[in-house]
């Protein structure tokens, strides 16, 4: 319990962090020095001293979005295991909270972004729509496959037992099955190459940066954080999911669970440094694959 | 039909007003279409106010026969379109009515092209506000982006009719760069002129100002030293270097691949740093000059040049073919934005764009120019008519345009080119001058009046010809892959608006 308390507290205090890394990797690898990895906080202490411009057409929903989506994800970062450190909160089924907390701050958004009735934010809003529809099957039916192996339905159960009995058949087949199409959810999840360019001004090609394109001030750093956030989340779960290691000391777990995050980061970074954007149309493909590896992985695990 | 003799012209033969065949407007639509229909290019069609009517030009262009022509014909109010059976003639016919009044009967798409007001001094209409086509029905929206624009760059409009992800139709409409350089020029030439040409587009600055110089030379029977050929050949080839360099890496980056947006970023300014070596400005601002060129090139500047230049090179052999042995990139270039060798050469598609879909068509090697004429540049050309083939294109003519630049600077001696004052113009003559630029053939027609004065001087911009095929380009793509196409052709907007 103290362990997961302080992984919300770290959570809060370094998530934007891992956006810092990802593209201080990415400058590496194109022979830049790049950004400060602190210009996310930098970026979100700018926006928090401004104040926000609302459209004329935009309605209530847009301004009550923001604060949903970030009680939203700060809910599910409550029941969220770092490694195979428990999180603070833990019950039976917080999987599906979990996921579909994270569905809550998606649905905002995307209600946020047709409220303006911009095209832009339409074309983004439906896109995310497409891919989240994809993306959530994945991860839910990934988490399941787990949950049919452990018995249980809480993510802290899969951090404290999953692996505990050791590599042996069948979790030396979930494991791969169940990384992997987490990976790829963790990826267009949150935006990044190879279903969105983070960096892209191009709005025709956008989808999460098309639909905060008429947030600003309070509501987009509320934005900002609680897309860092998602981000820290989902890499946790991943993080919870494919590391099959157990120390016996509670500090060295956390400190293992905080150094995968790290290396997960270094992994998006590398990701995005070394491959092209997919073509839209194309994406759901991907998606599609993944959700495919986590069925076969619930397959594994009910044999 | 029979019409008088057209006489042929080489790339910047003077000729006298008088001895351009003046025929029936019918006739000119016949000659220009089976011209068209038989592989020439439409370098240019425009009027000019002529006694009480007007007076339509035709220039053609032959690459195969290496031949220029002029037609003419006197129309008042209005003549039947050519549009309709030459394609390439839209832009310009659209040009026409708007400046002119006179109406191309049988064009169907007769809206403003720049929003410009018109000789007759009709006002023009309020910038952006057209009809615009339009489609209804379950699921068809339209995305209006610009005329400001996310990037750094110059403002246009775009319409995209779309059923979902699906571009139907896309409509380009520009003007806003507008800033009527052509009617400032009738009069000249003088103190400004040069400038003019050096901004009509940019990132141009050489080929127009070689094109203008070329004309200007021609008209008062002025021969330019070796040496100052060449360097405007070496500053022309470095700014297509330059241009393609950060187009690949433009595209590189509109799929997100960062290796090469990178690198070629940083390249395309050590080969602007070259250009600079040459005449202290990036752009080649102020090197070519009427008469010849303002700075020569001593030796070790010219050392400099090469050393630079196999910097140049060694990089790029590392940054580009990264890029085309990525899969992911291919996978995004392949089979986008197609555009067929026969509609490319119906729309008079021309410069990289054009060769991409297989058309041989360059004018250093079928109206050479300058140093062009003592050593030829290999027509570049790649069948496929996508953004790979846009890419692939400029590869390749950048690996051609180094090895040029390295034979025409190891070849003569270029230090020595103080420019030569030039004397009056012929009066009551006219020249056409074709150039490559980067984008493709620029091309001038200068006209004297009896007091040796430009009577009118008309500018045809590569991107007048080719904006239409970047709006074909996208009929049935993705609109998020519009980006990727729009930098594949990565047109002016000056240069077109003038």
């Amino acid at each position: 319990m103290r362990w997961g308390l302080l992984h919300v507290l770290f959570a809060l205090v370094s998530a934007p962090l891992l956006a810092g890394v990802i593209n201080r990797t990415k400058a590496f690898f194109g022979g830049r020095h790049g950004p400060s990895f602190f210009q996310l906080y930098y970026d979100i202490f700018k926006l928090l001293r401004k104040d926000a411009v609302y459209s004329r057409t935009t309605s209530w929903i847009f301004r009550t979005a923001p604060p949903i989506e970030l009680a939203a994800v700060l809910l599910a970062l409550l029941f969220t295991p770092l490694g195979s450190t428990a999180a603070w909160l833990c019950f039976q089924g917080d999987l599906l909270l979990v996921v579909y907390a994270l569905g809550l701050m998606r649905f905002m958004i995307i209600s946020a972004a047709l409220d303006t009735g911009s095209a832009f934010e339409g074309m983004g809003a439906s896109r995310e729509a497409q891919l989240s529809a994809l993306a959530e099957v994945a991860l839910l039916v990934a988490l399941l496959a787990v949950a049919a192996f452990t018995k249980s339905f809480s993510l802290s159960a899969f951090a404290a037992q999953a692996w505990a009995a050791g590599l042996v058949w069948p979790a030396n087949a979930i494991l791969p099955l169940v990384s992997a199409a987490l990976l790829v959810v963790l990826l267009a999840e949150n935006a990044r190459l190879p279903f969105d360019d983070p960096n892209t001004h191009l709005e025709l090609t956008m989808i999460h940066e098309a639909m905060i394109l008429d947030h600003c001030g309070v509501d987009l750093a509320f934005i900002e954080y609680g897309s860092a956030l998602k981000m820290w989340i989902l890499s946790a779960i991943l993080v919870s999911m494919a590391l099959p290691l157990r120390a016996s000391s509670s500090l060295l777990n956390f400190a293992t669970g905080l150094g995968a995050m790290v290396i997960v980061a270094l992994l998006v970074g590398y990701i995005e440094s070394v491959m092209a954007r997919l073509r839209l149309i194309r994406t759901p493909q991907l998606l599609v694959t993944a959700g495919v590896l986590s069925f076969l992985a619930v397959m594994v695990a009910m044999r | 039909m029979t019409h008088p003799p057209v006489p042929e012209l080489f790339n910047g033969e003077v000729i006298a007003r008088a001895d351009i065949p003046v025929m029936a407007i019918a006739t000119l639509r016949q000659v220009t279409i089976e011209h068209a229909g038989t592989g020439g290019y439409l370098s240019a069609l425009f009027a000019v106010p002529q006694g009480d009517c007007f007076r339509i030009y035709a220039v053609l262009s032959d690459p195969d026969r290496e031949q220029i022509k002029v037609l003419a014909a006197d129309v008042a109010e209005a003549y039947p379109a050519l549009t309709p059976d030459c394609w390439a003639a839209n832009w310009f016919e659209r040009e026409i009515f708007e400046q002119t009044g006179l109406c191309p009967q049988g064009h169907s798409w007769l809206k403003p092209l720049r929003f410009q007001p018109s000789i007759r001094g009709a006002t023009a209409a309020t910038i952006g506000v057209t009809d615009f086509f339009s489609m209804s029905g379950e699921e068809v929206h339209e995305v209006a982006v610009g005329p400001v624009h996310a990037g750094v760059i110059e403002p246009g409009h775009f319409r995209f009719q779309c059923y979902g992800e699906t571009v139907h139709h896309l409509e380009i409409s520009l003007g806003y760069q507008h800033r009527g350089v052509e009617r400032a020029l009738i009069g000249g030439p003088n103190l400004r002129t040069l400038h003019y040409m050096q901004t009509l587009a940019g990132d141009s600055t050489v080929g127009h100002a070689s094109a203008y110089c070329l004309a200007a030379e021609a008209l008062c029977d002025s021969q330019i030293s070796h040496a100052a050929e060449t360097i405007r050949t070496v500053a022309g080839e470095l700014e297509r270097l330059a241009n393609h360099i950060g187009d690949l890496g433009a595209m590189a980056g509109d799929v997100g691949f960062l290796p090469t947006l990178n690198y070629c970023g940083r390249i395309r300014g050590d080969v602007l740093n070259l250009t600079a070596l040459l005449c202290g400005n990036r752009f080649g601002r102020g090197l070519v000059t009427p008469g010849g060129v303002r700075y020569g090139i001593d030796d070790a500047r010219r050392e400099r040049l090469m050393q630079g230049l196999e910097a140049v090179e060694k990089d790029l052999q590392s940054a580009v073919p990264l890029m085309f042995d990525a899969p992911s990139v291919m996978a995004r270039f392949e089979g986008t934005g197609i555009l067929t060798a026969d509609l490319a050469h119906r729309i008079g598609l021309i410069g990289p764009a054009g060769r991409s879909c297989g058309l041989s068509y360059d004018v250093r090697n079928r109206f050479p120019y300058s140093a062009y004429r003592f050593d030829t540049v290999p027509v570049v050309t790649y069948p496929s008519g996508d953004c790979f083939a846009r890419a692939y294109v400029r590869w390749l003519e950048i690996e051609q345009s180094i090895s040029f630049i390295r034979r025409q600077l190891s070849a003569t001696d270029l230090e020595d080119v103080k420019p030569k004052p030039l004397s009056a113009f012929r009066p009551d003559s006219l020249v056409v001058t074709l150039v490559e630029g980067w984008r493709g053939e620029i091309c001038h027609v200068a006209a004297t009046d009896s007091r040796s004065r430009f009577a009118f001087y008309k500018v045809v911009d590569p991107s007048f010809h080719n904006w239409f095929g970047l709006a074909l380009a996208l009929r049935g793509q993705q609109i998020s892959d519009f980006p990727l196409c729009n930098k594949s052709f990565n047109l002016s907007y000056c240069g077109h608006d003038l």
